[in-house]
């Protein structure tokens, strides 16, 4: 199997691959969205032509808005991010935007987050995702009770572990990178696509371990004695198809909901789409490539 | 075989019905989908209540007559369908605190419907501590200090009421009765009894209204506000507390409006992309695995017949991300069929005959699909006790997936395929076993 052949050359890819997913992380920064801090989102949408920037946020100013951004959307929408509004922004919130009747705006959607809110979202989100790496790290540590020889279960979990790290980094840079072009934030739908991504990631990883147990059952069974990297490599191969199959359907229909889907999810499915591709890659060419890595090394000690 | 044709022409037949039912259900709107805010419009609008000042027994009662006040409220402004429900956060928000959550479809103007809640008042009741005069300034220290809450409260009242009625040295005066209902009437006639002499507090928002003396013990449940109102302001304040007077003060901690627009175009694109979807997944089994992949196909137009129907009897309102993850569990839920398939491929190489390779293809990819969906299944769950409601539509509708794929794919998908009898003896029923783009012939 030319994956665990050459698996030093994916070694270093992925290492290339997730130090870019780092390095975009630490130069363009994850920023949280108002689901986190509170605030206000609003999408506003010109009937008659946008004002120009300077012109609304003169308007916004004299609002008595402060620490806002702007940012253009579609032909005609402006986007706002600010602080949560006072009852009197609240009130003029209409007039403000069509900068005293002069613009025609409707506002197409507003949110406005409490603080207290805010807390609760992250709370509940740092939860939610802590108790999915439990779950996920239980369940992985049930999958694989029984095997024995010559990797022990533990780091069949470990590695299963290692790839969702990189999944996680490499979606993580990849939204650092979006949002500096497209100013994406973390809100809560960006975590429940990560969570997505761990659920369905770890599923890719165990249905490759899963072979590799098995094939090493029935070599127990026939009494044939196979090298682990050939087990791992046939292993591979006979779960190559799928693996690629499934995250292909998938990817198709995460695709077109990307293109033509609603434009609410469209952050969303990106997402999805990057972590489900760092999903396959690493349940294919990382977790299983340093099975065999471990296992040699091992071999060498003894 | 034949008993198996049968149970296969039977999960077709079905089937079919059941999309006929759903298509039949939408066309003529008997059955519509139920919708969140983000996809029919409207807003959402999301109280914190005061309820400091209510002993813990009482909180749960005062949150109820609080949600019924504001249902009674919204109906009278005629929105159609609107959500009212209380809701108590728990220590993840900082501190404990009770929640009112008012939906309101259709209504997109913020202001408007903050307006239509907010006027509401609160009417409370408190007793002036003995020793203490009554505060000349309003401020919420000095009133806090010098009233003490009573046993009765706004959720007691019946009706209000503008009568005349002849004040001393003035002709006659505006004045507001209150009947409270039947458990106000017996408290009020407590209080009044026990507490002669004493200063009773008619609270309106929060400001003292009027402050009279009890002189005797009133046990006809009905009180008197006079607080020098004129005529039209007394009318505006009985029309007010009739529609409603709040049992604890609220305050609006969130908003969310979608226009309807928005809300339309997300729809039309969601359904849009599910359409494509399905017809690339199904394209792709189809060219792929060929007479498996036509089964799978089929499965598919059964799993998706099956969650709509759930959507509709469970039901399941629906978000843009609950849309979203009905279209990323399309494409999950032929996995199941592609491990399956796989499976089926590799015991046909190993030389089976074409049944048996189904069956132990089967049985040998079961514990895979298992394991795989419990993990979903993890993710689903959880997501489902934390997320926001928005989540929520997410995490269901991605569960549901789960589970009616689990069922589609070891069931019907099964079913079709042995019903089929093929033997995978002649080189016909081998090529439409087998997979790929360019060859009959089975690798590996």
């Amino acid at each position: 199997m030319f994956i665990i052949k050459n698996r030093n050359i994916f070694f270093v890819l992925t290492s290339l691959v997730v130090a870019a997913a780092i390095a975009s992380i630490a130069v363009f920064g994850l920023h949280p969205s108002i689901d986190f801090t509170g605030g206000t989102l609003a999408q506003v949408t010109y009937t008659e032509g946008r004002p120009n920037p300077e012109a609304l946020q003169a308007s916004l100013d004299a609002a008595g808005f402060e620490g806002y951004s702007l940012r253009e959307a579609n032909t005609s929408d402006y986007i706002l991010r600010a602080q949560t509004l006072t009852p009197a922004q609240r009130d003029s919130l209409p007039n403000t935007l069509s900068i005293g009747g002069a613009n025609p705006a409707t506002v197409a959607s507003l949110t406005d987050i409490g603080p207290t809110i805010g807390v609760e979202l992250r709370n509940k989100s740092i939860l939610a995702i802590a108790l999915v790496l439990l779950c996920i790290m239980l369940f992985i540590a049930f999958a694989f009770r029984k095997v024995s020889k010559p990797v022990t279960s533990w780091i069949y979990g470990s590695m299963a572990i290692v790839g969702l790290v990189h999944n996680i980094i490499i979606t993580l840079g990849f939204f650092a990178l979006l949002g500096y072009l497209t100013g994406a934030q973390i809100d809560t739908l960006f975590v429940t696509a990560i969570l997505t991504v761990l659920g369905f990631s770890i599923h890719d990883t165990i249905v490759v371990f899963d072979r590799v147990r098995e094939n090493l059952a029935v070599n127990h069974e026939r009494n044939r004695k196979e090298d682990f990297a050939e087990t791992a490599g046939r292993s591979l191969g006979q779960t190559f198809v799928r693996s690629i199959n499934t995250s292909l359907t998938v990817l198709i229909t995460l695709a077109i909901l990307y293109w033509i889907g609603p434009e609410s999810t469209r952050d969303f499915s990106l997402t999805l789409l990057v972590g489900i591709i760092a999903g396959t890659y690493s349940s294919l060419f990382l977790a299983t490539p340093l099975l065999v890595t471990i296992e040699k090394a091992r071999g060498h000690k003894k | 075989m034949a008993q198996r044709r049968f149970l296969a022409f039977l999960i077709l037949a079905v089937g079919a019905a059941l999309g006929w039912y759903v298509y039949h259900a939408q066309i003529t709107a008997s059955k519509p989908f139920k919708l969140g805010l983000d996809l029919s419009g409207g807003t959402q609008l999301v109280y914190r209540a005061d309820t400091s000042a209510l002993q813990g027994g009482d909180v749960a009662s005062s949150m109820e007559a609080l949600r019924d006040t504001i249902e009674r409220r919204v109906n009278l402004f005629g929105v159609a369908e609107p959500i009212v429900q209380t809701e108590t956060a728990g220590a993840l928000a900082g501190a404990s605190e009770e929640r009112l959550i008012v939906e309101l479809p259709g209504v997109t103007d913020t202001q408007k419907a903050i307006e239509l809640i907010g006027q509401t008042p609160v009417l409370e009741f408190r007793l002036l501590k003995e020793g203490a005069t009554i505060p000349i300034d309003n401020s919420t220290t000095s009133l806090n200090a010098a009233f003490e809450v009573a046993a009765i409260t706004g959720k007691n009242l019946k009706s209000a009421e503008l009568q005349f009625q002849s004040g001393a040295g003035m002709a006659s005066e505006s004045v507001v009765v209150i009947n409270f209902d039947g458990e106000g009437t017996e408290l009020f006639a407590d209080l009044t009894r026990d507490n002669v002499g004493r200063n009773f507090g008619i609270f309106l928002d929060g400001v003292p209204i009027s402050v009279p003396v009890i002189r005797e013990a009133i046990p006809n449940g009905t009180a008197v506000i006079s607080g020098n109102f004129s005529p039209d302001l007394a009318k505006e304040l009985a029309r007010n507390l009739n529609y409603g007077a709040l049992p604890v003060p609220i305050e609006l901690i969130s908003t969310q409006t979608v226009s309807g627009t928005l809300g339309e175009k997300a729809v039309r694109d969601g359904i849009m992309a599910g359409f494509w979807g399905v017809i690339a997944v199904a394209l792709f089994m189809l060219i792929w695995y060929r007479l498996p992949g036509f089964i799978a196909a089929l499965a598919l137009s059964l799993y998706i017949v099956v969650n709509l129907i759930l959507f509709l009897y469970i039901p399941v309102t629906l978000t843009a991300a609950g849309i979203a993850a009905f279209i990323l569990s399309i494409g999950m839920a032929v996995d199941a069929n592609i491990l399956i398939f796989e499976r089926t491929r590799e015991e046909l190489a190993g030389g089976k005959n074409a049944q048996d390779a189904i069956r132990d293809g089967f049985s040998r990819a079961w514990l895979s699909i298992r394991d795989s969906n419990i993990s979903s299944m993890i993710t689903a769950v959880i997501l489902f006790m934390f997320g926001t409601s928005l989540i929520k539509g997410f995490a269901l509708v991605f569960g549901i997936g789960v589970l009616v794929s689990m069922l589609t794919a070891i069931t019907v998908s099964r079913t079709f395929l042995l019903a089929l009898g093929l033997d995978a003896k002649t080189g016909l029923s081998r090529f439409f076993l087998s997979s790929g783009f360019f060859s009959g012939s089975t690798k590996n």
